[in-house]
């Protein structure tokens, strides 16, 4: 059983806003759900299965589908973080492919923004019923500076330099440019970024991704409903998922969960690294990328500084485009969660819809990648193999 | 350290520990089925799923895994994840120290910090 070939991703939509004080979750929710069916050219009442996660509201797919007035018969509220949106993209194919739905949408949306949640630099509130939360409390570990730790590793154990982390956010600027909604649309240096102020070291505040309001949805179809709308096809054709955690205390912080689910989504796809033409690499941080893109085999373990230097993810300039809307390090990180924003790039891409300075020739090709929760303890991992057709 | 520590969750799993932790003893949970420690402790061994995990008084000598001073907060503090000399690797905070002259593999000691409620918590300085 495979999901390859079962599913079309046939629409999908980012919300405009990146400051929402006069919306609601619900509603953010809802008017990307309307946008991406708008886009796939469907209308509410073709929706049989809903997929959200932990930013919906509430007790997520219940809440939601009545806002929404939906008549479902699939459901999913997977959660693992920001990587939520790659995995339901990828359990939507599955629900296709099992006949448990036919028209799949899949929705994120929050306000992090217009709430004034310190998203870093501050410690979530915890559950006092998860077994690690004693364990972690009193230290104060952030999505800064857990991070962080992951960087000083990487750096000790390989020689990453922070020049070499800061190319990332370079590349992602050289993208947001052509953005005309991305937060940070100006084009920044190296030395812009390792003289910005130091957040967690070694994290500057330009390795960090911006807080943003907003959402985004995807609708998820069968092969046959796919076929007659006018939108040009994207095929799902590989999918991985892990979940990595601290293993009893015996750990490497240099790797992440996309070493096992990268080559999950690659062998059900039946196609390597060398093959994308395009990358979404879920960007909280400049090192996730880094760390991401050793993973998944585009480079050796601990080559990732290297790979990243010098414009070599700068769509038109090097060997592997990557995040072409800004990503989260300068357009948008909607309810603190990216992978649905890099679905939806990936999708422009292989339409041929990205902005013409950042399209990728021949786009036929692209693979979206996310990391959820806190990469120095415990996080989720999905990625996920779209094919133009 | 200035910070105000927030005070941990105190379960029926671990209890005996953070009443250890009031006498200034470090525990931490062995499995007496596969002989290895653990972190962060449980009462079920998460490497051969044995249920009968004892503690034991630990020496409280670590190094430093990694580490991060995090700046962008009006009391700056230092994270970390420091590996024990009985085997497992825990989150902490590195305190009593020049946050520019840690380095990782530095030899650290145990020294318990008393958070909000009084309930101490272990942390580490450099040895």
């Amino acid at each position: 059983m495979t999901i390859k070939g079962k599913a079309y991703i046939a629409g999908a939509y980012e919300h405009p806003t990146r400051l929402a004080p006069d919306k609601t979750v619900a509603q953010l929710h809802a008017e990307v759900a309307l946008g991406a069916l708008k886009d796939a050219g469907l209308t509410r009442e073709d929706v049989d299965g809903y997929f959200c996660s932990g930013d919906a509201p509430g007790p997520g797919p219940a809440s939601m589908a009545e806002y929404m007035n939906l008549k479902l018969r699939h459901v999913d509220s997977t959660e693992i973080g920001g990587a939520s949106y790659t995995l339901l993209a990828a359990h939507a194919a599955e629900a296709i492919a099992l006949g448990k739905c036919d028209v799949a949408l899949v929705t994120l949306g929050g306000r992090p923004r217009s709430e004034g949640m310190a998203t870093g630099t501050a410690p979530r509130p915890r559950d006092p019923n998860q077994p690690e939360a004693g364990w972690e409390m009193p230290y104060a570990i952030t999505t800064a500076n857990g991070y962080a730790m992951c960087a000083m590793r990487h750096m000790h154990e390989f020689g990453t330099t922070s020049e070499q982390l800061a190319w990332v956010k370079v590349a992602a600027s050289h993208h947001a440019r052509h953005n005309p909604h991305a937060m940070l649309p100006e084009v920044v240096t190296v030395e812009d970024v390792v003289n910005s102020p130091m957040i967690a070291d070694p994290l500057h505040r330009l390795d960090c991704c911006v807080i943003s309001d907003g959402g985004g949805a995807l609708v998820i179809v069968r092969p046959e409903i796919a076929r007659r709308l006018k939108r040009p096809p994207v095929k799902i054709v590989g999918a991985g998922e892990a979940v990595k955690h601290l293993t009893g205390g015996t750990f490497d912080l240099t790797t992440s969960g996309a070493s096992r689910a990268g080559p999950i989504a690659f062998a059900e796809a039946g196609v390597t690294p060398a093959d994308i033409k395009y990358a979404s690499i879920y960007d909280s941080f400049t090192i996730t990328v880094v760390i991401q893109l050793e993973d998944l085999g585009f480079c050796a373990k601990g080559a990732g500084g290297k790979f990243v230097a010098d414009g070599n993810l700068i769509s038109g300039v090097g060997k592997l485009p990557f995040n072409t809307d800004g990503g989260g390090l300068c357009n948008n990180h909607p309810a603190n969660r990216g992978s649905m924003t890099k679905v939806i790039e990936a999708v422009r891409q292989l339409r041929g819809e990205a902005h013409p300075a950042v399209q990728v020739k021949n786009c036929d090709l692209a693979l979206a990648q996310g990391t959820g929760f806190q990469l120095a303890t415990r996080h989720g991992s999905a990625t996920l193999i779209m094919e133009r057709e | 350290m200035t910070r105000k520590i927030p005070s941990p969750f105190v379960t029926v799993e671990t209890k005996a520990f953070w009443g250890a932790a009031r006498e200034g003893r470090f525990l931490i949970p062995v499995c007496t089925a596969c002989g290895k420690a653990h972190w962060y402790p449980r009462a079920i061994c998460p490497f051969c799923a044995g249920d009968k995990v004892e503690w034991r008084e630990a020496s409280g000598k670590g190094t430093i895994y990694t580490f991060s001073p995090m700046r962008r907060v009006k009391e700056p503090y230092v994270i970390a994840h420091v590996t024990l000399a009985e085997g497992p690797t825990m989150l902490t905070n590195i305190v009593d120290c020049d946050p520019d002259k840690l380095r990782i593999g530095q030899p650290v000691a145990l020294v318990f910090q008393e958070t909000e409620n009084g309930q101490p918590a272990p942390m580490f300085k450099p040895a």
